[in-house]
């Protein structure tokens, strides 16, 4: 059976080598975080990291990530105690329905990680490939231009 | 606080029992109802419909209408706790399940502050009068010296009883009465006031909350073989092959309703990809598309409704006559997360549902037609899904689980739509065309106003009819689609908005209204409103343009509601209108109404900068000033109104749904492109709070006068007038010339 490793733990799934990753990750590991939004890899709501880079996890197999490192939102900060990206988006209300919200946060932290500064304009770069239909883009950009601030 | 996220937890965990309820002293003998009750209350007075005390301490909000995204769970606890005098923290809310909340119809139309909201004030400060009289005479006190902290009532002397001792376990099994007083604004701690919403928390750290993450034991993953276009019948399909593909547990097969239920969602999807690659359709060989559907819409039969008629007589005969023809497209709701439903044929022939939907008991009703079976045998249970924005296809995958469901009696089925089917098959907010004309004196002023709308319908919801889910069509024996009709006054659907605010000396309002559809169409945010502001707003602007008057100026001529004044004044000064060196390329709009004309005032104000060579539009910067009546949630409609802002300017700029007799063209994001984070412009929103004043629905304000505010900001950079929707690159490139 394959093995991931996600969000520092080993895990053996049932899914195929060759099923994405979305499905091994909501369905074997029940991680709500990663979305199934287009399985196209044109929406970003399914985007995890892996190796710190960020990931569409609905186009991309499972033993293709084989010994990598996934981090899902669960690995951010779970269980009642959000990291500070999560945080700043709880403080701006940075959302309307937070369906699309995993995939910014996921995109977002590699970008803190890489950019720990960014300008305003770097940010909605680094997210113009995420789709939100609420219109909350705003809200999401200054929650995470709030968390490089206070990272 | 927590939210229901299990189907037994509130049965099981329910210590309420169905008692009468004895009430102490003659001043609380029960009144009837009487027409004076706010909102939902009117049609469900009883207390114990909306409101449970549980023995344990905890307190229970039942509402009908659902939480969509928009944070209206977080607006109705808001206004419970406050009437009830108890801490946020001690109340919990179940929404939209059939069997334990009052049926507050569809969560849609900008209603459920109006409606809901305005209900679970009144019942909760009814509530805590029944309850603080009780108290007085529990502890010998005069009701008027008591005072309550967090459910506990005290005397002056220092006794106190709680709320939840008092009730015991029992319902309130009392009619509201309507006359116990709402708390003075003085006195409040959460309406009002910035309460962050209770569902973001859970969905910042991936916790269970969307129906898309429900996970229920022994759970099996379903997908349905969609046809290829509208109107296409299935020839031949040999089901044999994906029978005995990994994990397949059963192809169900009824008519053209194909579905597959495998153990693996990935198998699933691929035992539906393997049917898709060998079914044979008989698809229509004509039928209409983008480019034709406005000449369609003028040709077909028609209803027509003059819903206005008071043509100024006196207007001269060589008064000066003004035309224009606006048009929109067939528009997405486009959801980001595929409609979901799960769906649980259960040992007493129950078929329990969890589903997104904005209509539970409806949907339960069409669903019960559907399976040929009582409504009493399907059970809804509403659960958060992606934002709709109105009726998209998540009541059709509620009936594709329930269908599905029936074949493994005992198994929950989820079904989760492919993007590729919910772009195809949604129903799309309707194509318009509307023609507007003006009769002018020498000055430009308006001596008489007509406006003609051409729609299919806006409002296809399931509303009891099986013939309304796609399932209920594709079966061997189908249910017919019911023909449709337009919403009347005061609230209207294709003629939504088609009445102009202002006070013109004549208006003639005519709506052609068709039953046939073009395609699949239904209720999407903001009904007709969004084309009919957009037409209106946009011929007062070229009206004012050819008056040589500021349009701002030019509309309070024509507008008297000092409501409406105030809304649009505030927009303008918020963007500096009039102010400031005109620089080439660049150009101001405005756009106003007032919702319905009779929900939320809005006026959109923006600046844009058109680039000639590309023919892109780029917005600089948006402001929205707007009236919803006595505020609740600040936070809430500001993000609204900044929501509707940029789904319209997304609708406006980019978006079209393009098919043809082969089928829809767009099919997935790079076909049907949205707005993204680096196009979406800085926007202030500004709301001017009426305290007492009723609840306006805000949730649909900003759709219509954004898309006019765009046209009009880009006339005045560019001097082109866009009347076609979508301001594509292509067009206005066109229209430069």
């Amino acid at each position: 059976m394959p093995v991931l490793k996600v969000n520092g733990r080993t895990h053996e799934v049932q899914a195929a080598e060759d099923a994405p990753l979305l499905f091994a990750l909501r369905n074997d590991l029940r991680l709500n975080g990663p979305k199934f939004g287009c399985g196209l890899a044109q929406c970003g709501a399914c985007t995890v990291l892996v190796d710190g880079q960020p990931v569409r996890s609905c186009v991309t197999s499972v033993d293709s990530v084989a010994g990598q490192e996934i981090t899902t939102l669960e690995g951010l900060g779970a269980g009642g105690e959000p990291s500070k990206l999560q945080q700043a988006f709880i403080d701006e209300q940075a959302m309307q329905c937070g369906y699309c919200v995993n995939g910014i946060i996921m995109r977002a932290k590699a970008l803190l990680d890489q950019t720990p500064k960014p300008t305003e304009r770097e940010v909605r770069l680094a997210l113009d490939g995420n789709l939100c239909r609420c219109g909350a883009q705003n809200r999401m950009v200054r929650a995470v231009l709030r968390a490089a601030q206070e990272g | 606080m927590t939210i229901e996220t299990t189907r037994r937890s509130l049965l099981a965990g329910s210590g309420a029992l169905a008692l009468g309820f004895s009430i102490a002293g003659e001043s609380l003998a029960q009144e009837h109802a009487g027409p004076d009750l706010p909102g939902d209350l009117k049609i469900h007075p009883k207390i114990s419909s909306w409101l449970r005390i549980e023995a344990n301490g905890r307190v229970r909000l039942l509402v009908g209408k659902v939480e969509l995204g928009q944070g209206i769970l977080t607006a109705l606890t808001q206004l419970c706790a406050e009437e009830l005098e108890i801490d946020l923290k001690r109340l919990d809310i179940t929404s939209g399940d059939t069997r334990i909340v009052p049926d507050e119809g569809v969560t849609a139309g900008s209603f459920s502050m109006p409606y809901c909201g305005s209900a679970v004030r009144q019942v909760s400060a009814e509530a805590r009068q029944i309850l603080v009289s009780l108290a007085a005479a529990k502890l010998n006190a005069d009701p008027a010296k008591l005072t309550v902290s967090d459910g506990t009532v005290q005397a002056p002397d220092g006794t106190s009883v709680t709320y939840w001792a008092l009730v015991a376990g029992r319902e309130l099994e009392i009619d509201a009465t309507g006359k116990a007083p709402i708390r003075p604004r003085e006195a409040r701690r959460y309406a009002g006031k910035h309460v962050p919403r209770i569902d973001i928390p859970n969905k910042v750290t991936g916790e269970l909350i969307f129906i898309q993450d429900q996970r229920q034991q022994g759970m099996l993953h379903g997908r349905v073989l969609r046809q290829p276009a509208y109107g296409a019948k299935l020839v031949q399909l040999d089901v044999a092959g994906a029978e005995k593909m990994p994990g397949v547990v059963k192809v169900v097969r009824n008519g053209d309703f194909v579905g597959v239920i495998a153990q693996r969602e990935e198998q699933a999807i691929h035992a539906v990809a393997h049917l898709q690659t060998i079914a044979q359709w008989d698809v229509p060989k004509t039928g209409e598309t983008q480019d034709t559907v406005h000449a369609w819409l003028l040709t077909q039969p028609e209803k027509l409704i003059v819903i206005k008629d008071q043509p100024n007589k006196a207007a001269p005969a060589d008064a000066q006559v003004v035309e224009a023809t606006y048009k929109r497209p067939y528009h997405m709701h486009a959801s980001i997360g595929p409609s979901t439903a799960i769906g649980l044929l259960d040992a007493d022939g129950v078929t329990h549902v969890d589903t997104h939907s904005q209509s539970v008991f409806e949907t339960g009703q069409a669903i019960a037609e559907l399976l040929g079976v009582d409504k009493s045998k399907v059970h809804c249970r509403h659960v958060q899904g992606s934002s709709c924005y109105g009726h998209n296809a998540a009541d059709d995958a509620a009936a594709d689980a329930a269908l599905l469901a029936q074949a493994v009696p005992g198994k929950p089925v989820r079904i989760q739509w492919s993007r590729n089917d919910e772009h195809k098959w949604e129903p799309y907010g309707s194509a318009m065309l509307i023609k507007t004309q003006a009769r002018v004196d020498a000055k430009g002023d308006i001596l008489d106003w007509t406006l003609d709308l051409w729609s299919t319908s806006h409002g296809t919801r399931p509303g009891g009819k099986a013939g309304n889910l796609l399932a209920g069509r594709a079966l061997e024996k189908p249910f017919a689609l019911p023909t449709p009709i337009n919403g009347g006054p005061p609230n209207y659907a294709a003629d939504r908005n088609a009445i102009a605010i202002y006070e013109f000396p004549g208006q003639t309002v005519s709506t052609h209204f068709l039953t046939n559809f073009a395609a699949r169409a239904s209720s999407t945010r903001g009904l007709g409103a969004y084309a009919n502001v957009f037409s209106i707003e946009s011929f007062m602007d070229e009206l004012a343009h050819r008056a040589k008057a500021d349009p701002v100026a030019y509309r309070l001529r024509y507008l008297k509601d000092e409501r409406a004044r105030a809304v649009l004044q505030k927009a303008a000064d918020m963007l500096g209108w009039g102010k400031g060196e005109k620089v080439a390329g660049r150009g101001r709009g405005v756009g106003f109404a007032r919702y319905k004309g009779l929900a939320t005032y809005c006026a959109i104000a923006m600046e844009v900068e058109v680039d000639r060579a590309s023919g892109v539009v780029r917005v600089l910067r948006a402001v929205a000033a707007a009236d919803a009546g006595e505020v609740v949630v600040p936070d809430g409609v500001r993000n609204q109104i900044e929501g509707g802002l940029i789904q319209s300017l997304s609708w406006t700029l980019k978006e079209a749904v393009r098919f043809d007799a082969a089928g829809v063209k767009t099919a997935d994001w790079v076909s049907y492109p949205i707005l993204t984070f680096s196009e979406v412009p800085p926007i202030t929103v500004e709301l001017i709070d009426r305290p007492g004043a009723p609840f306006l629905g805000a949730g649909e304000a900003s759709q219509g006068p954004t898309s006019a505010a765009l046209a009009n900001a880009i006339f005045d950079a560019v001097g082109v007038r866009l009347r076609d929707i979508p301001f594509t690159p292509a067009r206005l490139k066109a229209a430069l010339g």
